[in-house]
C-alpha cells in the first residue's frame, strides 16, 4: 500500500515482545520457583499434629520401668482468636493477664494462621477447668500429648530425659522434627530415640481466606495417624538396680554388673543419682539447673563415662595375658621382701610374703609379685625389644576392651586411657623401658578405665576368653529384636586352660582367711573377685571390687567403684556382695561378720570438697612416684570412720568448696 | 451478495469468531470456578455470577450476530454521534454515577449497571477512524495530531475524573493506529523514554539520571557538532527531561492518590506489604504460580477455591487460569489472545478503506492494553490497575463492550470489497 504498511511490523512486534514477557514471568513463578507452591499450600493447610506415646520400658522381668502420664498443651491459632475473657483464661491457667497478653503476643509472632503453643503442660486441674469454659476462647484448643514417668524413681542417668526439640535438633533432622516435637537427649531415650519415638499423627485441614475450616486435604489422603513408640524390654533386674542405688546413697561412685553369657547389663548405678520424674514436664529448666549446680554432679554417667585407674583389680587380667604370652608358668613364683625395686624406685607392697606364687599373689594383691610378671612380659626378648613387647601387650590387653569404647547402647561413653608405645616415644624418645611404665603392671597411673570396661572384664574371665558387648536393651518392639553386634562373641586371646588358676586366686581372695575381701564372702555362694585400691591424688583412695558368681557357670559379673572408699575390700567387695547375693537368690543372708545393707547405706562417703579458689596445679606424673604414694598403709580402714562425724565435716566445707570428682587421670603434659 | 439469504454473514471472518467463543467460553469456565464453592455445589443457578455471566455470553453472541446485520457504512455516517453519546454518558456518570470501589463509573439502568467508559472506546475509535479517514492528515503538521488528540484526550480526562485511572490508560493505545496512519514514531519513543525515566526516577537517585541525561546529551551534540539545529533540539530536550525527572517526583507526591502510589512502590519492589494493598497482587501470584505446569486441575485450585485471591472473578480473573491450569492453560490463552490481535492487525491491513483500517487498529491495540495491562498485574510485572481481561473477566458491560468493539470491526472487515 504505502510505505507505513512496514509500521505493521512493529505493532505486531511489539505484540509479540509483549507477549514473551508475560510468558517468561509466568514460566519463571510457575515453573522455576517452587515459592509460590509451597505458599499456597500454607496458605490454605493447617496440620494438626497427634503426638504418639512414646515406647515404654520394661525390665528383664517385664515390669514397667519407664511409662508415660497424659499431659495437655494449650494451643491457639492467633488469627482465629476473637475478643476473650483474658481474666477468664488467666484464672484457669493460674497465670496473669500480662502473661495471656504476653504469650498471645509470642504466638502470634510464631504464626498467626497456625496452631502453636499457648502453655505447655497445663496442670489436670488447669485442664478440667478449661473444658468447662473452652468455648469462650474461640481459637484455643487443648491438645493432649504424654510425657514420662518413672514409678521406681530410680537410674535416671540411665534413662536420660526427654525434652522438645532444639533448632539445633530440627535442622540436624533435615525436618523430621518440627518446633513442639520431643526428642530424647540423653540415656537411653536418646540412643533409642528412632524406635522409641513412634510416628507423629497428623491431619491437614483446608481453610479458606476467612479462616474457616473447609475440610480434610484431599479427603485425608495424607492424613497419618499416630503410631506409639516401640516398647525396649531393659535387660536391668529392678531389684538389683534398686538395692545399688540403696547401696551407693551418699557416695560417689559406679556399679555395674552384666550377665557374662549374654552380655547383658543387670544393674547401672551411678551415684550421686537422681529422680528421672525431676526432669519432666514443666520444671524441667528449673530441677535441671539445680542438678547442674550440684557439686557432685549427679548428671554424670559414671558407669560409662567416669575413668578411673582400675588398680588392682587389673591383675587378673596382666596373669591371663602373662600366662598367655609365656612369659610365666601358673607355677612361677617370685620373692617378695614387701616391695618391688624399679630401677632405684620402690614400689611398695601391702605386706611380706617371701616366695609367692600367682594364685596367692593374686588373693593377696601383691604388688611385687606382678611388677615382676610385667618385667618378665616385657623383657622378655631383651632389654633392647622392650618396645616391641610393650607394643605386642598393649595389643594384648587392648582386646580386654581397655581404652576402647565397647559399644554400649547409650550415648557419650569414654574410651578410658591406655597408652600405645608412641606416646612413650614421643616423651621418652627411645630410652624407656619397663621401669618407666612399671605402674601399669599393678593398673595404676597412666591407664584408666570405665566401670563398664571393669565389670566386662570380669565378664570375660567369668566366660573364660571372651565377651558379648554390654548393653541395657535386650529386646525391641514386639518381636524382642537385640541389635546384631550384640549376640557376637568377642574373644580376648587367652586360652581357656590359663584362667582357672587366675580364677582359684579371685576365688581365695574373696573366700580366703588371706584374701583382701574375706569380708565380703557370701554364704554358700563361691564369688571370685578382685579389689582394688585406686591411688586418688587429690584425697583419699577409691575403693574398686570386680568379680563374678558364682565361681563355676557364672551369672553374675559386676564392678563396683567407690569413690574415697579407701580398701578395695572395704566398700566395694561388700557392695558387691549384696549385689550379687540378691541377684542369685533374691534375698540377703545375715553374715558372720555383721555386714548389713542398711549399715552401709547409711556410710557417707561424700568427699570433702576441695577449695574453689586454690588453683590446682597437675604434677607432671612420674608413674613411680605415684606408686610410691600407692601405700595402702597410709589408708586407715574407713568403715571404722563414724558416718555422723563424717558427714558433719562434709557439712562444713559444703558451703565454700567444690568437689573432687574429676577424675580426671593425671597425665604427663 | 449473489446469495441473498446469506447477505449479512458474507464475507465475515469466521476465525476471528471462533477465537472469540474460544475466550468468551474459557471466561465462563473460569468464572465458575472462581465462583465455585464446593459445600454450596447444587445445580446451575442463573442468579449466581456464573449463571449471569452465560446470560452475558449468550447475549454479547446475539448482540455480535445483530451487529453483523448492519450495514458497515452506518458506522462511518454515525460515529460522530455516537462519540458524542458515549461522551455524555461520561459527563452524566460524573453526576449519577454509583459509586463503585471508589470509581464514580456506574450508571445503574434496572437491575443491570452500565460503563460508559467501557462504551467510549469505541465511541473514540469510530470518530478516530471517520477523521483520518476523512482527512487523511498523515500527522506532520500540529494541527491534526492537535485534533487526534483531542477525540483522544476528551473522553480519557472525563474517564480519569471518576477516577478511574486504569480505563484512562486504554486510551492511549490510540498512539499506535496513528502511528501506522504517519505519526512520527519519535512521539512512541518519548512516551517509552517517559515511562522508563519515571520508574527510574524512583529507584535510582535523581543526580546520577541528572549526570546520565547530560552525558547522553553530549555525547549526542558531539556526534552532530557541525549540525546547530541538531545541537538546539538536543539542548531542549535534555532540559526537558531533567525537568520531567522533577515534575514526576513533585507530581507523584501531589497528583497520586495513596492507594496508586503503593501500587507502583509495590510493582517497583520499593515497598513489601503482604496485607494491606500488596495482598492481591502477592495472593494472585502464589495462585498463578501454584499452578506449576499443569496447574491443579478444574475447580481444584484451593486458592480459587477458599476466596485467597480478592477481586478474582473479574479483575485477577487470571489467577484462576494460572492456578488451575497452569503454564500451559496461561500459554493456550496468551497464544488465543495473541492469535487474535496479529490477525487484527493482519485484516486491518487487507482493509482498501482507511476508515476501517484505522478501526482495525484502534482495537486490536485496545485489547492489546487490556490484556498486557491485566495479565502484567495478575503476575506483578506491572502496578495494579483495574481493568478487566477481555472476554474472560466476569461482568457485562465489559464483555458487551468488547463484543461490539470487536464485531463493528468484523462487520467492517466483510465489507472490505465495497467501500465505505
Amino acid at each position: 500500500m504505502d510505505q507505513l504498511f512496514n509500521r505493521k511490523y512493529i505493532v505486531q512486534g511489539l505484540f509479540i515482545v509483549v507477549a514473551l514477557i508475560l510468558l517468561g514471568k509466568l514460566f519463571y513463578i510457575q515453573i522455576i520457583s517452587d515459592k509460590a507452591f509451597s505458599s499456597a499450600e500454607s496458605n490454605v493447610l493447617r496440620k494438626i499434629y497427634k503426638y504418639p506415646a512414646r515406647g515404654a520400658i520394661l525390665d528383664r522381668n517385664m515390669k514397667v520401668i519407664v511409662q508415660n502420664e497424659p499431659v495437655y498443651d494449650l494451643m491457639v491459632i492467633p488469627n482465629e482468636v476473637k475478643p476473650f475473657d483474658t481474666l477468664g483464661l488467666a484464672n484457669a491457667l493460674e497465670i496473669t493477664i500480662e502473661d495471656v497478653r504476653k504469650k498471645l503476643k509470642k504466638a502470634k509472632a510464631q504464626s498467626p494462621y497456625q496452631s502453636t503453643f499457648f502453655e505447655r503442660q497445663i496442670s489436670v486441674q488447669s485442664y478440667a477447668r478449661l473444658q468447662e469454659i473452652m468455648y469462650r476462647f474461640p481459637g484455643f484448643r487443648t491438645q493432649d500429648r504424654t510425657i514420662r514417668h518413672y514409678p521406681d524413681s530410680i537410674a535416671g542417668q540411665l534413662f536420660g530425659y526427654v525434652k522438645e526439640v532444639s533448632p539445633d535438633d530440627i535442622e540436624k533432622s533435615e525436618g523430621y522434627y518440627k518446633p513442639g516435637d520431643f526428642i530424647g537427649k540423653s540415656g537411653l531415650e536418646r540412643s533409642y530415640e528412632d524406635f522409641l519415638r513412634g510416628e507423629k499423627g497428623v491431619i491437614n485441614t483446608l481453610y479458606d481466606a476467612k479462616n474457616v475450616a473447609q475440610g480434610s486435604y484431599a479427603n485425608g489422603k495424607y492424613d497419618i495417624n499416630a503410631v506409639s513408640g516401640d516398647r525396649l524390654i531393659s535387660s536391668l533386674d529392678i531389684r538389683i538396680q534398686r538395692l545399688g542405688e540403696e547401696l551407693m546413697k551418699n557416695k560417689v561412685g559406679a556399679i555395674v554388673a552384666i550377665e557374662p553369657s549374654t552380655g547383658e547389663i543387670l544393674a547401672f548405678v551411678s551415684s550421686p543419682g537422681y529422680d528421672p520424674n525431676q526432669l519432666v514436664g514443666k520444671d524441667w529448666g528449673k530441677n535441671y539447673m539445680s542438678l547442674i549446680a550440684n557439686p557432685y554432679r549427679p548428671q554424670i554417667v559414671r558407669p560409662i563415662a567416669g575413668q578411673y585407674s582400675p588398680g588392682s583389680s587389673f591383675k587378673p587380667v596382666d596373669a591371663l595375658v602373662a600366662l598367655q604370652d609365656g612369659a610365666i608358668d601358673p607355677n612361677t613364683t617370685f620373692f617378695c621382701p614387701g616391695y618391688y625395686m624399679a630401677g632405684n624406685h620402690k614400689v611398695k607392697c601391702e605386706h611380706v610374703d617371701g616366695t609367692i606364687n600367682m594364685q596367692r599373689g593374686i588373693a593377696r594383691s601383691c604388688n611385687t609379685y606382678f611388677c615382676h610378671v610385667f618385667q618378665n612380659i616385657i623383657t622378655k626378648n631383651g632389654m633392647k625389644n622392650q618396645r616391641q613387647t610393650y607394643a605386642k601387650w598393649h595389643e594384648q590387653i587392648s582386646k580386654w576392651g581397655f581404652g576402647q569404647k565397647l559399644g554400649i547402647d547409650m550415648p557419650f561413653e569414654k574410651k578410658g586411657i591406655f597408652y600405645q608405645a608412641d606416646h612413650y616415644d614421643k616423651i621418652y624418645g627411645k630410652r624407656w623401658g619397663y621401669t618407666t611404665v612399671i605402674s601399669q603392671a599393678i593398673g595404676q597411673g597412666e591407664i584408666t578405665s570405665t566401670p563398664l570396661q571393669m565389670a566386662n572384664v570380669m565378664a570375660a574371665i567369668a566366660n573364660r576368653g571372651y565377651y558379648l558387648k554390654p548393653h541395657l536393651i535386650k529386646g525391641i518392639g514386639d518381636k524382642n529384636v537385640v541389635k546384631k553386634e550384640y549376640v557376637v562373641k568377642n574373644y580376648v586371646g587367652v586360652d581357656e586352660k590359663y584362667f582357672p588358676i587366675v580364677i582359684d586366686g579371685m576365688r581365695d581372695a574373696v573366700n580366703s582367711p588371706w584374701g583382701t575381701a574375706k569380708e565380703s564372702q557370701i554364704p554358700n555362694i563361691l564369688m571370685c573377685g578382685k579389689t582394688g585400691t585406686v591411688q586418688n591424688p587429690h584425697g583419699k583412695n577409691h575403693s574398686v571390687f570386680i568379680g563374678f558368681a558364682p565361681m563355676n557357670n557364672p551369672k553374675i559379673a559386676i564392678a563396683v567403684i567407690v569413690e574415697n572408699g579407701g580398701y578395695g575390700g572395704s566398700y566395694a567387695a561388700p557392695i558387691s556382695s549384696f549385689i550379687v547375693e540378691k541377684y542369685l537368690t533374691d534375698s540377703i543372708k545375715p553374715r558372720a561378720n555383721g555386714y548389713t545393707v542398711k549399715a552401709f547405706a547409711e556410710t557417707n562417703l561424700l568427699p570433702a570438697l576441695i577449695d574453689k579458689t586454690k588453683k590446682f596445679k597437675p604434677t607432671r606424673l612420674d608413674s613411680l612416684k605415684l606408686k610410691r604414694a600407692d601405700s595402702l598403709k597410709k589408708v586407715k580402714d574407713s568403715l571404722k570412720v563414724k558416718p555422723a562425724l563424717l558427714k558433719q565435716t562434709v557439712a562444713n566445707k559444703l558451703k565454700v568448696n567444690q568437689p573432687d570428682i574429676n577424675h580426671k587421670p593425671v597425665t604427663p603434659k | 451478495m449473489q446469495q441473498q439469504g446469506n447477505r449479512f454473514f458474507f464475507n465475515v471472518d469466521w476465525i476471528t469468531v471462533l477465537i472469540y467463543i474460544a475466550l468468551c467460553a474459557v471466561g465462563f469456565i473460569n468464572v465458575y470456578a472462581s465462583i465455585y464453592n464446593p459445600d454450596k455445589a447444587t445445580g446451575f443457578d442463573f442468579g449466581s455470577s456464573y449463571g449471569k455471566q452465560l446470560i452475558f455470553v449468550i447475549t454479547s453472541l446475539i448482540l455480535g450476530l445483530s451487529i453483523l446485520l448492519f450495514d458497515g457504512r452506518l458506522f462511518n455516517v454515525f460515529a460522530p454521534f455516537i462519540y458524542g453519546a458515549t461522551l455524555f454518558l461520561l459527563v452524566v456518570v460524573l453526576f449519577v454515577g454509583r459509586n463503585v470501589g471508589g470509581n464514580q463509573a456506574w450508571i445503574p439502568i434496572g437491575s443491570f449497571r452500565l460503563q460508559p467508559s467501557e462504551f467510549a472506546k469505541f465511541g473514540t475509535a469510530l470518530l478516530l477512524a471517520r477523521y483520518v479517514s476523512t482527512f487523511n492528515p498523515k500527522f506532520r503538521d500540529i494541527k491534526s495530531i492537535v485534533i487526534a488528540g483531542l477525540i483522544v484526550l476528551a473522553p480519557l480526562l472525563l474517564i480519569m475524573l471518576q477516577p478511574d485511572t486504569g480505563s484512562a490508560l486504554v486510551f492511549l493505545a490510540f498512539m499506535f493506529p496513528l502511528y501506522r496512519e504517519g505519526l512520527s514514531g519519535y512521539f512512541l519513543l518519548i512516551f517509552l523514554g517517559m515511562i522508563v525515566l519515571f520508574i527510574a526516577d524512583f529507584l535510582v537517585p535523581t543526580y546520577i539520571l541528572i549526570l546520565i541525561l547530560t552525558t547522553i546529551g553530549g555525547l549526542f551534540i558531539y556526534n552532530n557538532r557541525r549540525k546547530q539545529k541538531i545541537i538546539i533540539s538536543t539542548v531542549l530536550v535534555t532540559i526537558i527531561a531533567i525537568a520531567y525527572l522533577f515534575i514526576v517526583k513533585i507530581a507523584y507526591e501531589k497528583v497520586l492518590a495513596p492507594h496508586q502510589r503503593s501500587r507502583i512502590e509495590l510493582m517497583l519492589g520499593l515497598k513489601a506489604d503482604n496485607k494491606g494493598a500488596g495482598y492481591n497482587v502477592i495472593q494472585s501470584q502464589i495462585a498463578i504460580g501454584s499452578g506449576q505446569v499443569t496447574g491443579r486441575g478444574f475447580l481444584q485450585g484451593t486458592q480459587t477455591k477458599y476466596g485467597y485471591v480478592p477481586a478474582q472473578s473479574t479483575d485477577f480473573i487470571f489467577s484462576t487460569i494460572g492456578e488451575e491450569w497452569g503454564f500451559v492453560g496461561c500459554s493456550v490463552v496468551i497464544g488465543l489472545y495473541m492469535f487474535l490481535l496479529l490477525r487484527l492487525i493482519n485484516l486491518a491491513e487487507r482493509q482498501r478503506s482507511t476508515f476501517s483500517r484505522v478501526y482495525g487498529y484502534s482495537v486490536a491495540c485496545i485489547l492489546f492494553f487490556h490484556v498486557f495491562i491485566n495479565i502484567g498485574m495478575t503476575i506483578g510485572i506491572i502496578p495494579v490497575i483495574g481493568i478487566p481481561l477481555p472476554f474472560i473477566s466476569y461482568g457485562g458491560s465489559s464483555l458487551w463492550s468488547f463484543t461490539i468493539l470487536l464485531f463493528i470491526f468484523l462487520k467492517l472487515d466483510s465489507n472490505r470489497m465495497g467501500f465505505i
